[in-house]
């Protein structure tokens, strides 16, 4: 998809401090228009401050923060953009319409109420009022009012904390028709198959800094370990013996096999028990790689330190 | 879709009409008042409470000084009854929805400016009206007290223009504390007040330091123009209105300063 070359949202060496902590320390973002970007990290990253900004609730120590190449604390850039936040206790009296209708009339050209309502999956709905709503419900409307204004970049902190899958599910595909309509997501969760399913880029963060970004196989492809599986008769720790295996554990019948090249495992696993079954061979996921790109980052941080001391 | 865009920037924006930004203004305050009407539990009591008190001692206490001072409580009690929608049904609403997040959700989104303060400020107007009917209406029946239409009149448009420095001085609170906090934090600077300024005792009956200091407080200017709308003040007035303007707008700016920066 052709992308223009100035980023609808930027951060650009941002420094932001709260006392002594420093939740961002030099972090860098480019959103560009129509794509979904997830924003990942262990809690305290500094992914909530990140949005902050973008959003104008606080202000940078130093450093650019632009929104469609404004200042986000003017109205105009905000006009543009629409927000679900993790935490927002809507007034609790008023119906799901009425948070609706309010929602829409700050936008120059907000979408028709039952056309956002049939988005967000909120249409049986509209006549009830907001606290009588389930944890579930509620997000949904939030999601609801988030995209009512037709915006031209979404925000979703944290989306789907509280619904099940089958409503998970409904709000990806909404999302996904977003996208299709040109629509620019920067998206939070704690849930990497949502990540997956959803983002054309991913960036990591780690101790208020981005410490990766690019496209989610190449996050994957940074991870080598491939995961083998298959339901075996041989003893776990003859595997473990085998000079290419890195892990390995079992789950009654099945064999669980962490390998750098599963190709030799998998060759020298069929050499040696011609009863093997449901074997399965797959790239580490976006969780693993995750988790190994945090811990990296966290031991270089811990090494510094001990440097520095 | 194969368009390309291109932009310039900064990216040129979609004006927004005058009509739907005068309708945004709308809404908020027609949400404003239905959620309140909705929840009488929260306005309710921040109304009744000043009735009350000038039932027992504007009306039933004072029976035996005649109309007179039931006339000249109207005014003083009314004046306490109007500081209450605006330091509580303001800053109390205010510091509490600060707490739950929707102050943060609003700022993050594009709001008109002031049109979430405005649509409570309406909200504290219909509310300090209403403190002052019930008051007119104790008055009237059980104080005896005779008004003519106008100065009911005047009285009334005296609660619903004065309890806008109080506003800002509930916001201005609502501002510094959080949730909770800010009811507690608000008694301590409505009541004694209200005592200091001679809303529930004439300031002739209080010491005579009090008597010296009360030009500070707002309250004590909102009382004079009260006590005029009733009859009962016949001295000049614009000093007083003035201090009050000054009073709201300091107030107003610092808080509306604050919320803008720090949420």
């Amino acid at each position: 998809m052709p992308h223009s070359h100035d980023p609808i949202a930027r951060l650009d060496g941002v420094i932001k401090r709260y006392g002594r902590l420093t939740a961002l320390d030099g972090a860098d973002l480019q959103l560009h228009r129509g794509e979904l970007l997830a924003l990942l990290g262990p809690n305290g990253a500094g992914k909530t401050t990140a949005i902050g900004l973008l959003l104008g609730l606080i202000r940078a120590d130093a450093g650019t923060v632009e929104l469609f190449g404004r200042d986000p604390q003017r109205i105009e850039a905000r006009r543009r953009i629409g927000v679900m936040l993790q935490n927002a206790e809507l007034p609790p009296t008023l119906r799901v319409g009425e948070l609706l209708r309010l929602t829409a009339s700050y936008y120059p050209a907000p979408r028709a109420l039952a056309e956002s309502a049939e988005l967000a999956g909120v249409t049986d709905l509209l006549g009830r009022p907001y606290a009588k709503l389930s944890g579930g419900q509620q997000r949904r409307v939030q999601f609801a009012l988030a995209l009512c204004g037709r915006p031209e970049l979404l925000f979703l902190d944290e989306p789907t904390v509280g619904m099940d899958i089958e409503a998970r599910q409904k709000l990806w595909v909404a999302v996904r028709q977003l996208l299709a309509e040109g629509c620019a997501v920067l998206l939070t969760t704690h849930y990497l198959e949502e990540a997956e399913a959803l983002a054309d880029r991913v960036c990591v963060m780690s101790r208020g800094r981005m410490i990766h970004e690019g496209t989610v196989e190449e996050l994957r492809a940074r991870v080598a370990l491939k995961r083998v599986r298959c339901f075996s008769t041989l003893s776990a720790d003859t595997v473990r013996g085998w000079p290419e295996v890195s892990e390995v554990h079992r789950e009654n019948e099945r064999l669980h096999i962490a390998a750098a090249e599963a190709e030799t495992v998998v060759r020298r696993l069929l050499d040696a028990d011609s009863q093997l079954r449901e074997l399965e061979v797959q790239r580490a996921g976006l969780a693993e790689a995750f988790t190994e790109l945090t811990r990296d980052a966290d031991q270089a941080a811990a090494a510094t330190q001990r440097e520095a001391a | 879709m194969e368009t390309v865009i291109s932009v310039a920037r900064p990216i040129p924006t979609i004006d927004m009409p005058r009509s739907r930004m005068l309708g945004a203004y709308l809404e908020e305050a027609r949400s404003e008042c239905l959620r309140y009407m909705r929840a009488p539990g929260f306005m309710l009591p921040i109304m009744l409470f000043p009735a009350m008190f000038y039932l027992l001692f504007g009306v039933l206490m004072a029976k035996s000084s005649g109309a007179d001072a039931t006339r000249y409580l109207l005014a003083s009690y009314g004046v306490f009854g109007v500081m209450s929608p605006g330091l509580f049904g303001f800053g109390v609403s205010l510091a509490l929805e600060r707490d739950g997040g929707l102050l943060t959700f609003k700022r993050a989104l594009p709001v008109p400016p002031g049109a979430y303060l405005l649509g409570k400020m309406l909200m504290a107007m219909v509310a300090a009206d209403g403190v002052i009917l019930l008051l007119l209406a104790m008055a009237l029946s059980l104080g005896h007290v005779t008004l003519s239409p106008f100065q009911a009149g005047a009285l009334l448009l005296t609660g619903m223009l004065g309890v806008l420095p109080f506003c800002a001085l509930g916001m201005f609170v609502g501002t510094l504390i959080k949730g909770q906090g800010a009811p507690g934090m608000l008694q301590l600077v409505y009541l004694p007040m209200s005592f200091m300024s001679g809303l529930w005792i004439p300031l002739s009956m209080l010491p005579q330091f009090l008597q010296q200091i009360a030009p500070v407080w707002p309250s004590y200017h909102l009382d004079m123009l009260a006590l005029a709308a009733v009859g009962v003040n016949k001295g000049p007035l614009l000093g007083h209105v003035l201090v009050l303007v000054g009073f709201a707008a300091a107030f107003l700016l610092i808080a509306a300063r604050r919320l803008r920066r720090h949420g």
